[in-house]
């Protein structure tokens, strides 16, 4: 029962994720071709908040509902992996027309295609988890 | 019922995404997709061959079951609440894709050349599909982190890594858009 909260969180998701079309693959292309304001409206909008809910958390206004501390755990450094990852994210981003979460929005809209997508993805995890220590970070 | 079955503005998405990121600390877990898939690896039993995945993986089933909710919301918004599939595309984006072999973008949310039954049959159609989402994979994980647990989490948390995984999805998304996507079709 104690999931339960997830999954209304993640129906909350997948459905902003499809209704401003962030799961269309167009809208990426359009993004990238910076034609459109639309994906930075929504990426800089959703920063600029989540800087406000960070200051709560980190200021302890605001606690988990079971009222312990929140902390956002540091990302890991190091320019290797967070350049190189990224760029290798960004190029499947821009081919596939989806990052993660919409990946499996697209399942929920009858994509069955996207399964392909999703397959790859987690080999690609796989393959992360196999090659880290021959890899720089 | 009009404002939820039109598109929805990037002023009440953004918002929105910022509330969804709020609701799962505010329940004690992050936000962060990608992490799922090395989930999938640890339960599929990559942990018997890679110390990696070596995870007790039930810790992360909040995550699953926040995709599983995403998948249902999906389901709901495609079927529900959105009687047209359209996407209102810049005319000038239409008219690149024209030009490099996409047709009637923007008539649906994804394009028949790349995800329908058809191409996913052929051999190319598949290889596309398939490496994209092994560059998805491979790099999130390298990176730490995709568009939620960087973009959104990290550079609202003021990180540096985060600032340069955004720069590299930038640099990646712009190499394959602007040079690698006219080879393709």
């Amino acid at each position: 029962m104690k999931y339960i909260k997830f999954f209304l969180v993640g129906i909350l998701f997948g459905i902003v994720m499809s209704k401003a079309e962030i799961i269309s693959w167009y809208r990426i292309y359009e993004m990238f071709k910076f034609q459109s304001f639309h994906m930075y409206g929504i990426i800089g909008s959703a920063v600029l908040i989540g800087m406000v809910s960070m200051l709560l958390f980190r200021k302890k206004v605001v606690r988990t509902f079971e009222g312990q501390d929140i902390h956002i755990a540091p990302k890991k450094k190091g320019m290797y992996r967070n350049l190189l990852g990224g760029i290798l994210f960004g190029l499947g981003w821009a081919l596939a027309g989806a990052c993660p979460g919409p990946m499996f929005v697209l399942v929920g809209k009858g994509v069955v295609s996207i399964l392909v997508v999703i397959f790859g993805a987690t080999l690609g995890a796989f393959f992360y988890g196999s090659l880290k220590d021959k890899l720089p970070h | 019922m009009e404002f939820i079955t039109q598109p929805w503005a990037w002023y009440v998405a953004g918002p929105i995404i910022a509330f969804v990121m709020f609701l799962l600390y505010y329940f004690g877990e992050r936000f962060g997709v990608s992490s799922n898939l090395e989930t999938f690896c640890s339960i599929g039993g990559a942990g018997r061959f890679i110390d990696y995945f070596k995870i007790d993986w039930k810790q992360n089933s909040w995550n699953l079951v926040f995709v599983a909710g995403s998948i249902v919301g999906g389901f709901v918004a495609a079927n529900w609440l959105s009687p047209s599939d359209a996407v209102d595309l810049n005319p000038q984006t239409v008219q690149d894709l024209a030009a490099i072999g996409i047709q009637n973008a923007g008539a649906t949310y994804l394009p028949d050349e790349i995800f329908s039954i058809e191409t996913m049959l052929t051999f190319k159609g598949f290889l596309v599909l398939l490496i994209a989402g092994i560059m998805v994979g491979f790099g999130a994980r390298w990176a730490g982190g995709c568009t939620s647990g960087h973009a959104i989490v990290g550079l609202s948390n003021l990180e540096l890594p985060s600032l340069i995984s955004v720069v590299g999805f930038f640099i990646g998304g712009l190499v394959m858009t602007w040079f690698i996507l006219p080879l393709i079709f």
